[in-house]
């Protein structure tokens, strides 16, 4: 990062904490939106594993979306536009803003460590909402990264012969499918932490609806 | 469901009977799309009762149809689908259809002709004597299933393109169509029609096609799901009005390509 981009970025900072605004409009509105999507694309998707599934368990119906498989493909395949163009909105912003670079760089793994050490001993202050604490940061980054997978893994399942290098890339077809599953897992497993989180603090709820 | 679930190929014969209705809705539902419990859930986040009801339904069978575009738009008629050495054939294949195994339709191949109508110029009838004298190719590839499961098998027949050649079909007409045995139908885009890898299979693993992978006669596309290769196919048209086909109306999408 060179000194003008830093400037440029504290003097960001500094305005929008200035102005109380812990999360811009773009990123507020775009985090709901997703919020929509994953519901759809996890029930959904739950719904179509049904149909074959790759362990030896079920998703209840009761939680999953589209009444059987062709209604949850069609949901599936609905939702998947708004996933990945609001998801690559959102990412463009995160990048071209530099709040990315600037809220969750850099991870270091002496801080994640002690941070997660203070958080299980719930000694972890979330007083500044503005920045995040290492294990917040590990876990962005992460789902982002997830985020990414279950969206390349899902197209290479889709299309194993328009984008058979894709499929490769996963190792083929089969191993696509249990990639997919992986990067699902993951998504819900954050999901579950960072509901729980939101109501533990729930100013920082509140943050991500009005902004501050 | 039980049995369902372990239809990933290769692991036990006796559960490769599978009984695809199990998968069907109630039917005594029309709409395949009824809130459940969880359902509550997204009315509740978007503050309308979107999620069931015909206009959801409407809704999204208009995404599926920009969908069958957008499908139409990234297939490559040049793109082949990835082939596979002997050794990576799933034995035994799965049989998979709507109906159990001793419901597969059995067709008389000395009566067999397979018609063929439409925007042809000859609609002379095929019998099995003339169909198998066609020039034979074989392919080894990747049958998906629109459930997920994937399985390898050998194909042999004839392509598709050189049989439309052949009857003189009209190759800028939108669709081609086939009618099966038990009354099943689909139907394909005509650039997916002409696609090398697309056959009309006669055999399967270098024998004639049994009962259960469609004798006589299956169309195998390795570019589309596997609902969209018909077996037992007794007839095919050319045409330029829309059919979809018999899973398609109960909602899975027309264009399935992979």
């Amino acid at each position: 990062m060179t000194a003008e981009a830093t400037q440029i970025n504290s003097a960001a900072e500094t305005a929008a904490r200035a102005s109380g605004t812990v999360h811009p409009g773009w990123l507020r509105i775009t985090h709901w939106i997703n919020a929509v999507a994953l519901f759809m694309m996890v029930g959904s998707g739950w719904e179509i594993y049904n149909a074959s599934p790759l362990f030896s368990f079920n998703f209840p119906k009761s939680i999953t979306l589209g009444e059987w498989l062709a209604g949850a493909l069609l949901w599936h395949f609905a939702a998947m536009w708004l996933f990945v163009v609001n998801g690559l909105v959102y990412v463009t912003f995160g990048i071209l803003t530099g709040r990315f670079r600037r809220k969750l760089l850099p991870i270091r793994p002496g801080e994640v460590i002690a941070d997660a050490r203070a958080a299980l001993r719930g000694r972890l202050s979330h007083d500044d909402l503005s920045v995040y604490n290492a294990v917040q940061k590990l876990l962005y980054l992460g789902v982002l990264l997830a985020g990414v997978v279950v969206v390349l893994s899902g197209l290479a399942m889709w299309k194993p012969v328009q984008l058979q290098e894709l499929t490769a890339l996963f190792g083929g077809y089969d191993t696509a499918r249990y990639v997919h599953f992986v990067a699902m897992a993951v998504i819900v497993g954050f999901l579950v932490i960072h509901v729980v989180m939101a109501f533990v603090v729930p100013k920082s709820l509140r943050a991500m609806i009005i902004g501050r | 469901m039980s049995r369902i679930r372990r239809v990933i190929p290769g692991v036990d014969p006796k559960l490769l009977i599978k009984d695809a209705t199990k998968l069907l809705p109630d039917p005594t539902r029309r709409l395949f799309l009824r809130g459940g419990a969880s359902l509550g859930a997204l009315a509740f986040l978007t503050g309308c009762d979107i999620i069931d009801g015909p206009a959801a339904e409407q809704a999204l069978m208009k995404i599926s149809y920009f969908n069958d575009r957008a499908q139409a738009w990234l297939f490559n008629p040049n793109r082949l689908a990835p082939t596979y050495p002997e050794s990576a054939i799933t034995r035994p294949f799965p049989f998979n259809a709507y109906y159990p195994l001793d419901e597969a339709p059995e067709v008389d191949g000395e009566n067999y002709e397979l018609e063929v109508g439409g925007l042809v110029e000859n609609k002379k009838s095929w019998t099995l004597k003339e169909l198998y004298a066609l020039p034979e190719e074989t392919q080894i590839t990747r049958h998906i299933c629109v459930e997920g499961w994937s399985a390898i098998g050998k194909w042999s027949g004839t392509r598709l393109s050189e049989f439309l050649r052949r009857v003189g079909a009209d190759l800028t007409a939108k669709y081609v169509w086939f009618r099966c045995a038990e009354g099943y139908h689909t139907s394909i885009d005509m650039p997916t029609a002409l696609h090398p890898q697309t056959q009309m299979t006669f055999k399967f693993d270098g024998e004639i096609l049994p009962t259960k992978y469609g004798f006589p006669m299956k169309v195998r596309i390795p570019t589309k799901l596997g609902f969209k290769n018909p077996k037992h196919v007794m007839e095919m048209a050319v045409i330029n009005n829309w059919n979809p086909g018999y899973w398609e109306e109960k909602g899975y999408n027309w264009f399935s390509g992979s």
